[in-house]
């Protein structure tokens, strides 16, 4: 592993320096990934000059794994072992999938997985049971390999998308199947956001903007206030189940029933005959957006032909109510921005979906606007993406971009009577910890079982359920006088982790939210370990490599930090973090990877109070310089 | 994150000094927002993505407290509640009952409109129900300016507050009911 080198917050990178980061769009149908070129986000392209990789993964006869257009080409041959939209299945199970019977995939429960009742699903191929979060991981393989190809050097990490109304589960997912592709994840970002910093930037647009993005499976709508630079979300919402393939399946639905109307005794359509219908049904789709009428003509394995005339009109009637499912996330998400239609400055279309031209009107009758299309928007977001990741990896001056988001999704926890107490509301500005006090609810409870919910439903049933968790050894009291404290905290890629703390004992439980839907960490140490083929010692070997880039990393930070900032500090305290520094080097020159840890662990303890003052110096500097600035205005 | 990681990150809790504003009810919204833009653009995590795991933590401490208090001072009725707490006063304890009995007429009013509105799927009633709520509300700010900052009396202050929470319910169940028939 390359030594990665860090930069000083607020410090731009000599020029010599840039970092290799990029911004991935792992969509639905279609993936992209993206980096900035002399201060120009670009799209990569494979060595075809193609710049889209469709989102197909086929596991081959001999072992192989194919991703992208050769994979595409062979969905209808090889449909068990060919997975397309695999993006729908991420951090979801058996029961969340609706039309199983229309998806010619061999799903399996995971009944593995040890806390919840049901596991993420499985999909069962020719190469054995698969997660969709490996079948991710290979669509960011081949990403990272074209972009390491196209850049000539190893990453430093990746900006990964995920719709805005992506739950947790969904998020963690897309974060271990980066983790298995070998990449690093600077942020997860919401695509609208993304999609509104490359629009943003691009027509220096100021003021309220709205974010329309309706993809291949997922549709989001975000409100954002547009600012010098910096980029607030109001508001989001959005269904994360809905996409240009329904429309396609709404097509591959009427396939059939006019089928079926000619020839009743047709035979039921075999896996390869269903991947076919879905292909020419998408075909159609596209066709549509600019001719009135689609032809759709297919051969099926057993000989029988179909030939259908689809006329905008009937495709429209078709699929006029998954358009109007759009409307009421719009309304929500202008309700809880709290703005009127006047308001909006302008209506942002991203998504390869929003060609439709049945869309395009629906929003523009919304919005009483015509809603904005100059912008390419398969590319909007991977491009928004790189634009972050290359502000993250340090190489851009700090002062020109802010990205301040919120979570899409209302966080809560069961209480008594199945219901939900939210802790954290939707939209809450990202990072966010809140905390509440629950009691006992009988006479000399000892344990209290946590189960953590995300949705905005009062029911727990109604709502998703991200983890359980139990807290052990409360004193026994009377029943309502124990004080247990739950504290939420969201972090910046919107990832929850929640703990909870017995007052009066102070006996603490925690979880970082993760196993209902996601992979275990066993798991995926398992699968990095078969993947990398690697024996015992070689984990070891990279243990103590990582634990000494890791160490020279932070003492290389804390001495730039002493040279701009040691006035802040004592004599005393700068001896201290002196002595401190020469014992983690000390260790660096043995082979025990856990003193280097101890001894990293032991520097960040040292320079804790440091990093508060330095913090605070940086943010008075902040203030006072605004304050000179309105000083200056009047 | 638990209020002693907060006192850790060494900043001054009360939300006004950390926005470096005068501590009173008419505060200048708009500075509001530029300081605490100007803050995050120091805080965010996305700044520290590269630093030790010590800048992280006080960075995610940071940007949370921040936006904690950018939310509280933000809208009128949670200014106005955090204003009392740094009285001593605590607007929604639950032996702070009392409310002039107009007021409760009023409410019930209100109640019922919505009640009736909702079982009706009546829209329209909603929103303009919604409209009187934020005139209410409007003019119980301006109370709330003259209440606080030129009387300084917090008795007065507290009573009206509480009517601000109650309007702010009363909205949020409009929503909720708007929400419920669409969906």
């Amino acid at each position: 592993m390359a030594l990665l080198q860090i930069s000083e917050p607020g410090m731009s990178a000599e020029p010599h320096q840039h970092k290799l980061a990029v911004g991935i769009d792992l969509g639905t149908t279609n993936s992209l990934v993206a980096t900035v070129r002399s201060g120009m986000s670009t799209v990569l392209q494979d060595e075809h000059g193609r710049s889209l990789l469709p989102s197909v993964v086929r596991y081959t006869a001999d072992n192989g794994v194919i991703v992208g257009h050769q994979a595409q080409a062979k969905q209808s041959e090889d449909p068990i072992n060919t997975i397309v939209s695999v993006k729908r299945f991420m951090g979801r199970g058996m029961k969340d999938i609706a039309d199983k019977a229309h998806i010619p995939y061999r799903f399996v429960s995971n009944n593995t997985a040890e806390s919840a009742s049901q596991g993420m699903l499985q999909i069962d191929t020719r190469a054995g049971l698969k997660s969709p979060v490996e079948i991710s991981a290979e669509i960011l393989k081949t990403l990272k390999a074209r972009a390491e190809k196209a850049l000539g050097g190893e990453l430093i990490g990746a900006v990964i998308t995920v719709p805005a109304y992506f739950d947790d589960a969904q998020r963690q997912a897309t974060k271990d199947a980066a983790r298995l592709a070998g990449l690093h994840v600077l942020r997860l970002l919401n695509e609208p956001t993304a999609a509104a910093v490359a629009y943003g930037l691009d027509n220096a647009a100021e003021g309220v903007y709205v974010i329309y993005d309706l993809g291949g499976g997922t549709f989001d709508v975000s409100i954002l206030h547009l600012s010098k630079g910096v980029f607030e979300v109001l508001a989001t919402n959005g269904d994360s189940a809905l996409g240009g393939d329904d429309f396609d399946h709404r097509i591959y639905c009427w396939i059939l029933d006019q089928t079926r109307e000619q020839n009743p005794n047709k035979n039921p359509l075999n896996e390869e005959d269903t991947r076919l219908l879905l292909t020419k049904a998408r075909q159609a789709k596209e066709w549509l957006t600019d001719n009135d009428e689609a032809q759709i003509i297919a051969k099926l394995s057993d000989g029988f032909a179909i030939d259908l005339a689809l006329s905008a009109e009937t495709f429209i009637e078709l699929t006029q109510n998954l358009v109007n499912k759009t409307l009421s996330p719009m309304r929500k998400a202008m309700r809880d921005a709290g703005l009127e239609l006047t308001e909006i400055k302008g209506v942002v279309m991203v998504g390869g979906a929003t060609r439709m031209p049945h869309v395009r009107h629906a929003v523009e009758d919304f919005f009483q606007q015509e809603p904005l299309t100059n912008l390419d928007p398969d590319k909007v977001v991977a491009l928004g993406a790189a634009i972050q990741a290359n502000v993250l990896a340090g190489n851009r001056s700090d002062e020109d971009l802010l990205l301040l988001d919120v979570t899409p999704l209302s966080l809560g926890l069961e209480t008594m009577g199945g219901l939900v107490e939210k802790i954290i509301p939707r939209n809450s500005m990202l990072p966010v910890a809140r905390a509440q006090d629950f009691t006992t609810f009988k006479d000399g409870q000892t344990a209290m079982s946590i189960h953590v919910l995300q949705g905005e439903r009062d029911l727990v049933s109604a709502c998703r359920s991200l983890a359980r968790f139990e807290l052990r050894g409360i004193p026994p009291m009377v029943a309502g006088a124990a004080r247990i404290r739950v504290t939420f905290q969201v972090d910046a890629d919107g990832l929850l982790s929640v703990g909870a703390r017995e007052e009066t004992k102070g006996i603490e439980a925690s979880i970082t939210v993760k196993p209902s839907y996601g992979l275990s960490e066993e798991q995926i140490t398992d699968m990095l370990k078969s993947s990398f083929g690697a024996a015992e010692t070689d984990k070891q070997a990279r243990a103590l490599a990582e634990a000494k880039v890791d160490a020279m990393s932070i003492i290389s930070a804390i001495n730039i930090a002493l040279a701009q900032d040691g006035h802040l500090l004592s004599e005393l305290e700068k001896n201290e973090i002196n002595a401190s520094i020469q014992s983690l080097e000390q260790t660096l020159t043995t082979e025990d990877s856990h003193a280097v840890h101890a001894a990293t662990e032991a520097l960040n303890e040292t320079t804790g109070a440091f990093a508060a003052k330095r913090m605070d110096a940086s943010v008075s500097r902040a203030l006072a310089g605004k304050n000179i600035d309105e000083v200056d205005l009047k | 994150m638990s209020e002693r990681s907060l006192r850790e990150s060494g900043l001054n809790e009360n939300y006004f000094e950390l926005f470096a504003l005068k501590q009173c009810f008419a505060i200048d919204t708009t500075a509001l927002e530029g300081q605490y833009r100007q803050i995050q653009s120091k805080a965010h995590p996305d700044r520290f993505v590269t630093a030790s795991s010590t800048e992280k933590l006080q960075s995610m401490q940071l940007a949370t407290l921040a936006n904690e208090a950018y939310q509280t001072l933000k809208k009128p009725a949670s200014r106005a509640k955090y204003l009392l707490t740094l009285n001593k006063i605590d607007a929604i304890e639950e032996t702070n009952t009392s409310m002039p009995a107009d007021f409760l007429m009023q409410q019930m009013e209100w109640r019922e409109a919505l009640e009736d509105y909702k079982a009706a799927k009546d829209i329209d009633g909603l929103e303009n129900l919604m409209k009187e709520m934020r005139q209410v509300a409007s003019a119980l700010t301006n109370e709330l300016n003259h209440l606080f900052d030129e009387k300084n009396d917090l008795t007065s202050a507290t009573a009206t507050t509480r009517k601000l929470i109650f309007i702010d319910k009363v909205c949020e169940d409009i929503n909720k009911a708007i929400t419920q028939i669409e969906d």
